[in-house]
């Protein structure tokens, strides 16, 4: 092959394997976009503070706000809502209870995930002191009490009713993760 | 010529397969909704199969009439034109008019299915490997509904029953006409609640919750199964949901207030073995009996026998510790200490020391497991 | 280009075994492509027959539910890393440098890696089965969290990925780099030939997407083993973000299977009719544009994951839009048959049971891309219906098509005509006999990856089941027709095909000799 046909494949090789690279880049990318389009649609709260923009009291409106709970591991631990449901005004603040209690006999670092039903009440609803803010240190029998202010604000669209808070309580680098990590799918016999 | 031959012994078959089908009546479409959100499903894939089957018979009426007509065998000469801008253009414009007839009921139908506002009543569905966990956020009712096909029929060691894989111990109810809210999450893996009749099926991920609803418009008992691979028994996790009337539910919700399920107990008094054994059987069906099998044996080394095994056989106080809290040397083996109730786990551990071919004699009492969490 | 010919290859090549490992020759890397490829294609199709075997009736007679899963995701992983795509690189090697007038592939010895990679690759994954815990059973899809809890099966597919999919992308910069740079004087892109147009777009396809699944299985691994938390919530994560960056390769991936297909069919087709293939340009913007648009719309496999409402119509939309060029070429296919001068040799045969069968698996993914009608038959037996009837209707019916078009040239020997024909009728009706019935399966709600079902399915999966031992012994005869006619065949005229005009027919004797084109044509 000529010199100027290999002095253009090589050039060519160069581009491609540049743009596999970046691809390849790409996909990590991928993450924190990820993560960025979620907090912009609402689909997932991002676990820090919310400054609220309106703090009106739109009294012609209710919303009920419902509040569920999860533990998850093969811990025995509960996080329950001390209501389950409220019905607020948008603008108004509202103050809700969540009560953890460690079972076992050792202590328990954990962090709990908030998730919305409907996805875009998300970008609605904000939470201005949550538990979920920090990792929780629960020590082995403790009960504690977990406190949530949160304002759902008037701009939340005109056909939304109701709203789930979630939270999904996860033992910070504990048991749980091994523990899945080795079960199999094992046998049936 | 063999293949001519060949060709219409296949049409012959094709024929007897078509009347076969026509006259056994087989399920060869979408099942009829039972809600009108799922009528409208149905319609809209009505409508896409009528338009399909006419492009389908246009364009391969053209083709087959080529085959036929233009081929060398009776002569005809190749033409020679390969392009024509005007037939080109109208192929392109004239499927996009079709699709835009398509996307505007399909778009009606899907605002439609995400509209979970203003529901009646809201269900929490938790998928777990490998059953399902209910939770009525309206009326306080929460518990687990597993697989209720004995494993018997399944291993082929007994006949297989009408609703073979698709019954449950205690299936999901729910009143005839209330728009019902499902929000699902997940234990473990991925899971999803998929029920055909309802038209619903939504994923179910492990620390967020989603929402869909249904709303059923007759009664009836409508049967679903787990729709996203979750492990090895991803196929035996049905879901059974009882449509009743609105007095019917009214008096299941109390029922189960009362009852409470296997999860009540008297504190006051002693259970006999045969009490906690014949209870505890349920509990083992509905949890153990995956890894444990049916009679206990096990399957060593991963999941051991409950058969006269070390544990099963040893001092009561380790069994109960490693039912409520998980083993610490083999990670195969579970905590249900947050899934089972004080009653349920005094109940399979004295099940399992008093049955699968064991006979210690001793039982556990459900004051014990509550001393036993602090 | 005077120098072309200057060529730096010894015309001693070693002999035996040693010829093959260190072989940069174009046509014997497609050879060992081809054939590897159909080893993978054996493989793949045990572990479908065992699949099926479990599924004939209902109840667990054969497997284990655990090795039943594994069976699913080896197949589906085999058939599309493995088997299909393989096939189709093989026939890039071969046809590339011939049909546009380059001596061999742009960078011979990379050629050679990108395919010695594919062995231990297929070996890691045969092997991954015999490990503690034994393979992963999580589907070809490999979703998070299920995989963090697999044991080292699992690693051994992830590693086995990751080197196919560098063994892809040196094979997809090899193809660019070829088709950019070496081709003969006068060849123009608007000449090529559409195979290689297709092979184009593939391999910038491939550029793109192999390395984002690189990434995803990355993560994957690093999840399991090194406490990162990308598809977790404990930590922060999603599953669901898993399944945006898979299908943002998975997508792609699909057309980097059906493009190529796509050529082949559009080389067979004007040669049986004798007519030259209409709306060629038509044809190469179809093609790109269907390339475009599957970057766009990989979130239509995860209407059921709970996305907001308007992402969901705008993928609904967007996927909707892939049927239109997708139609043109469809239609540009019947519009060259129409008024030709047809004869139905084997590959003639194959080519339109390719767009018969094709066209049905474009449509029933039309019914999919409707949003509400998918919630219902998502993660069903219809969704394997239909992707089986674009890969195996699709793409495999293509590379038969190819095998038979091409093979006189190859080997200089012609096939058995009457076995051909047996072969391809046989392939058609167990064909469907598996697959047609799956539609019905999956519209009355069986779920997919289950190894036991409820009884009303039964008498369909039996069916299924007989139609699959049908369509695997079938290619058992293909084998017989391949090796009786490198063995035996007759010998092949100079040109077999009246209607075929690309270089490879026109300027080179048959069989092809081993170097081509040292000296490029000229094309007018
Ligand atoms: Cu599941």
């Amino acid at each position: 092959m000529s010199q100027s046909v290999l002095k253009r494949n090589r050039e060519t090789l160069r581009k491609l394997v540049v743009v596999a690279l970046l691809m390849f880049g790409f996909g990590y990318a991928l993450v924190p976009l990820y993560e960025k389009i979620c907090e912009v649609t609402g689909i997932n709260q991002v676990v820090k503070p919310d400054t609220v923009v309106n703090t009106q009291v739109d009294k012609s409106r209710t919303i009920v706000m419902e509040f569920d709970a999860n533990a998850r591991g093969d811990i025995a631990w509960e996080l329950i809502p001390r209501e389950r449901k409220r019905t607020v005004h948008p603008g108004e603040l509202v103050h809700v209870v969540f009560d953890l209690k460690n079972t076992t006999d050792v202590s328990v670092q954990a962090q709990a995930i908030p998730s919305f039903g409907p996805q875009r009440a998300g970008l609605h609803v904000k939470k201005l002191e949550c538990f979920c803010f920090t990792q929780q240190e629960i020590r082995a029998g403790e009960s504690r009490e977990l406190p949530v202010v949160l304002v759902v604000e008037p701009t939340i669209p005109q056909d939304v009713h109701t709203v789930t808070l979630s939270y999904t309580m996860f033992e910070v680098g504990g048991t749980q993760e091994p523990k899945t990590a080795m079960r199999p799918t094992g046998g049936n016999g | 010529m063999r293949l001519k031959a060949f060709s219409r012994l296949l049409f012959l078959a094709t024929a007897m397969l078509m009347a076969g089908l026509a006259s056994a009546e087989y399920q060869l479409n979408l099942k009829p909704a039972k809600t009108a959100l799922g009528e409208a499903v149905y319609d809209l894939h009505t409508l896409v199969m009528i338009i399909i089957t006419v492009i389908f018979i246009g364009v391969f009426g053209f083709m087959f009439y080529a085959i036929f007509k233009h081929r060398k065998s009776v002569g005809h000469q190749a033409a020679h034109f390969h392009e024509n801008t005007t037939v080109e253009i109208v192929w392109t414009v004239i499927p996009v008019f079709i699709l835009i007839g398509l996307a505007w009921p399909a778009t009606k139908a899907l605002l439609e299915m995400r509209d979970t506002s203003a529901p009646d009543m809201t269900i929490k569905v938790t998928g777990y490997q490998w059953k399902w966990g209910y939770e009525y956020l309206d009326d306080d009712v929460k518990f687990y509904s597993s697989l209720a096909t004995p494993r018997d029929q399944i291993q082929g060691d007994a006949e297989k029953g009408e609703h073979y894989l698709l019954e449950v111990d205690k299936p999901l109810v729910v009143p005839v006409g209330k728009k019902v809210r499902i929000l699902t999450t997940a234990n473990d893996v991925l899971h999803a609640w998929y029920v055909p009749e309802l038209a619903v099926k939504q994923d179910a991920i492990p620390g967020f919750i989603r929402d869909t609803w249904f709303q059923a418009e007759e009664t009836g008992t409508f049967r679903g199964q787990c729709a996203e691979l979750c492990g090895k028994e991803h196929g035996f996790m049905p879901i059974v949901v009882n449509v009743v009337s609105e007095d019917d539910y009214k008096i299941w919700v109390a029922e189960q207030k009362s009852a409470g399920g296997a999860a009540a107990y008297d504190p006051g008094k002693t259970y006999s073995v045969a009490e906690l054994t014949s209870a505890g059987e349920a509990v083992y069906k509905a949890h153990c009996v995956a890894c444990h099998q049916p009679n206990g044996s096990g399957m060593p080394p991963t999941f051991p026998a409950l058969t006269g095994g070390m544990i099963s056989t040893g001092p009561i106080a380790n069994h109960l510790d490693i039912v409520l809290n998980g083993s610490k040397k083999n990670p195969m083996m579970a905590a249900f200490g947050a899934q089972l109730s004080d009653m349920e786990i005094a109940a399979v551990v004295t099940y399992e020391r008093n049955a699968l071919g064991n006979s210690l004699g001793d039982s556990l009492q459900p004051g014990e497991v509550a001393a036993a969490r602090k | 280009m005077e120098a072309v010919h200057e060529h730096d290859h010894s015309h001693d090549h070693p002999t035996g075994l040693m010829r093959w490992v260190t072989t940069t020759n174009h046509k014997d890397i497609g050879t060992m492509y081809l054939w590897f490829s159909f080893a993978m294609f054996m493989v793949g199709g045990v572990m479908a027959l065992i699949i099926r075997t479990e599924l004939f009736q209902p109840g667990l007679q054969v497997v284990q539910p655990e090795f039943f899963n594994q069976m699913t995701t080896l197949h589906g992983l085999i058939m599309v890393f493995g088997a299909i795509m393989p096939a189709f690189v093989g026939f890039a090697n071969w046809q590339i440098p011939m049909m546009i007038g380059a001596p061999d592939m742009a960078f011979p010895r990379m050629n050679n890696w990108s395919f010695w990679l594919l062995p231990p690759a297929g070996t890691l994954l045969v092997l991954s089965m015999f490990v503690p815990g034994g393979s992963a059973g999580v589907g070809w899809t490999m979703y998070a969290p299920l995989t963090v809890q697999q044991g080292m099966g699992m690693d051994l597919v992830i590693f086995a990925v990751h080197i196919l999919g560098m063994s892809s992308i040196m094979g997809s910069i090899n193809i660019v780099t070829t088709i950019l740079n070496l081709r003969a004087p006068g060849m123009t892109m608007m000449k090529m030939p559409l195979f290689v147009w297709t092979w184009l777009i593939t391999a910038y396809l491939l550029i793109a997407a192999m390395p984002v699944l690189a990434g995803a299985v990355t993560m994957t691994l690093t999840d399991r083993h090194f406490g990162t938390h990308f598809f977790n919530a404990a930590g922060g994560g999603d599953p669901v973000l898993f399944q945006h960056i898979f299908w943002f390769f998975g997508h792609p991936e699909v057309y980097i299977i059906a493009i190529p297909a796509f050529g082949v069919i559009s080389q067979v087709i004007p040669a049986f009719s004798r007519k030259p293939l209409f709306g060629y340009a038509s044809m190469v913007y179809a093609t790109a544009s269907i390339a475009i648009l599957s970057f766009l719309v990989w979130a239509h496999h995860m209407y059921t994951v709970g996305m907001p409402v308007e992402a969901q119509l705008y993928y609904m939309f967007a996927t909707m839009l892939i049927a239109v060029p997708t139609g043109v070429k469809v239609f540009n296919w019947v519009a060259t048959m129409w008024k030709g001068s047809m004869t139905f040799e084997t590959p003639m045969l194959f080519a339109i049971g390719f767009l018969f069968l094709f066209t049905l698996g474009g449509f029933t993914g039309l019914v999919l891309a409707l949003t509400p009608v998918d919630v219902q038959l998502h993660d069903t037996y219809y969704v394997v219906a239909h992707f089986h009837y674009v890969m195996v209707a699709g793409a495999l019916f293509s590379a038969f098509a190819g095998v038979y078009f091409w093979l006189p040239k190859w080997i200089g020997k012609m096939y058995d005509e009457t076995l051909g024909k047996w072969h391809f009728w046989l392939s058609i009706i167990f064909f469907n006999l598996t697959f047609f019935v799956q539609h019905f399966l999956g519209l009355a709600g069986m779920p997919r990856r289950i190894p036991d079902y409820s009884l009303q399915f039964a008498d369909f999966n039996m069916i299924s089941s007989i139609g699959a031992f049908g369509f695997g012994l079938s290619q058992l005869l293909f084998l017989y027709i391949l090796i009786k006619a490198i063995r035996s065949g007759e010998k092949a005229p100079e040109k077999p095909w009246d209607g075929a005009d690309t270089l490879e027919w026109t300027h080179l004797p048959t069989p092809a000799p081993y170097h081509s084109f040292e000296t490029p044509p000229t094309v007018k």
